[in-house]
């Protein structure tokens, strides 16, 4: 069978589109609603706390990673789709931001 | 690669010739306003990781009419997104149970009951 590195992409974007299918429209009806209207609070102790133990990093890496890559690679097809093309620079653009996010994400993390 | 595979020129409105295109379409981008949370969050780690001050004026940005505003037609996305993607899980996921296919109306709510699930488990550790 041919190598292919298509599973590689195709994963991490049926996780991302399942976590951001269970967790997204909650969590932004926490950070953009419900704080905002003063009926919720996220203390700095408290958030810091949850970031401080590595199931908590874990999580919340999970909750901005893989909707990240999902997005991305929808972003890709999409592109295709409007016929932007499937070179390099749109593959740039698409999980190159998505790994930004990653990398800025990990490091944010492992210094809390 | 020293091919050069021939590539159809494409409109880039075709997809507003047709109404469920249109639907097609509204699906799609909702990955662009799930990426952009994933950066509004990703900032936020970033705030947290520099400490009490940071963190309170990231609360003060996300809060904001501009914040709120933009978190709200993220939240519409992402919403179409949810909704749209437990509809396709019969066809990405079929499932057989002891020979037997389930059928697509029951994986379809199973979803729908793990999304209520999971909301209230958010909403429970942001405290509510």
């Amino acid at each position: 069978m041919a190598k292919s590195s298509k599973p590689i992409l195709w994963l991490p974007f049926a996780g991302g589109g399942l976590v951001s299918a269970l967790i997204t429209p909650a969590l932004i009806l926490v950070t953009g609603l419900l704080v905002p209207l003063g009926l919720l609070h996220l203390p700095y102790d408290k958030i810091a706390g949850f970031a401080h133990n590595p199931i908590g990093k874990l999580i919340l890496f999970g909750v901005v990673a893989l909707p990240a890559w999902h997005a991305a690679h929808r972003m890709r097809t999409t592109a295709h789709d409007l016929g932007l093309g499937a070179g390099i620079p749109v593959k740039l653009v698409c999980y190159g931001s998505a790994w930004l996010m990653i990398v800025i994400s990990i490091v944010a993390l492992l210094s809390v | 690669m020293s091919r050069r595979p021939y590539l159809r020129t494409v409109e880039r409105n075709w997809w507003l010739s047709r109404r469920r295109y249109v639907v097609y379409m509204i699906r799609e981008v909702t990955c662009l306003f799930i990426a952009l949370y994933s950066a509004l969050l990703t900032d936020g780690l970033v705030r947290l990781a520099e400490g009490q001050a940071a963190w309170d004026s990231y609360l003060t940005a996300i809060s904001s009419p501009p914040g709120v505003l933009f978190q709200l037609v993220c939240l519409v996305f992402a919403t179409i997104h949810s909704v749209t993607w437990f509809g396709v899980t019969p066809k990405a996921m079929p499932l057989m149970i002891k020979g037997e296919p389930v059928p697509p109306q029951t994986i379809i709510r199973a979803h729908y009951a793990l999304w209520a699930a999971a909301s209230l488990v958010v909403l429970i550790a942001a405290g509510v």
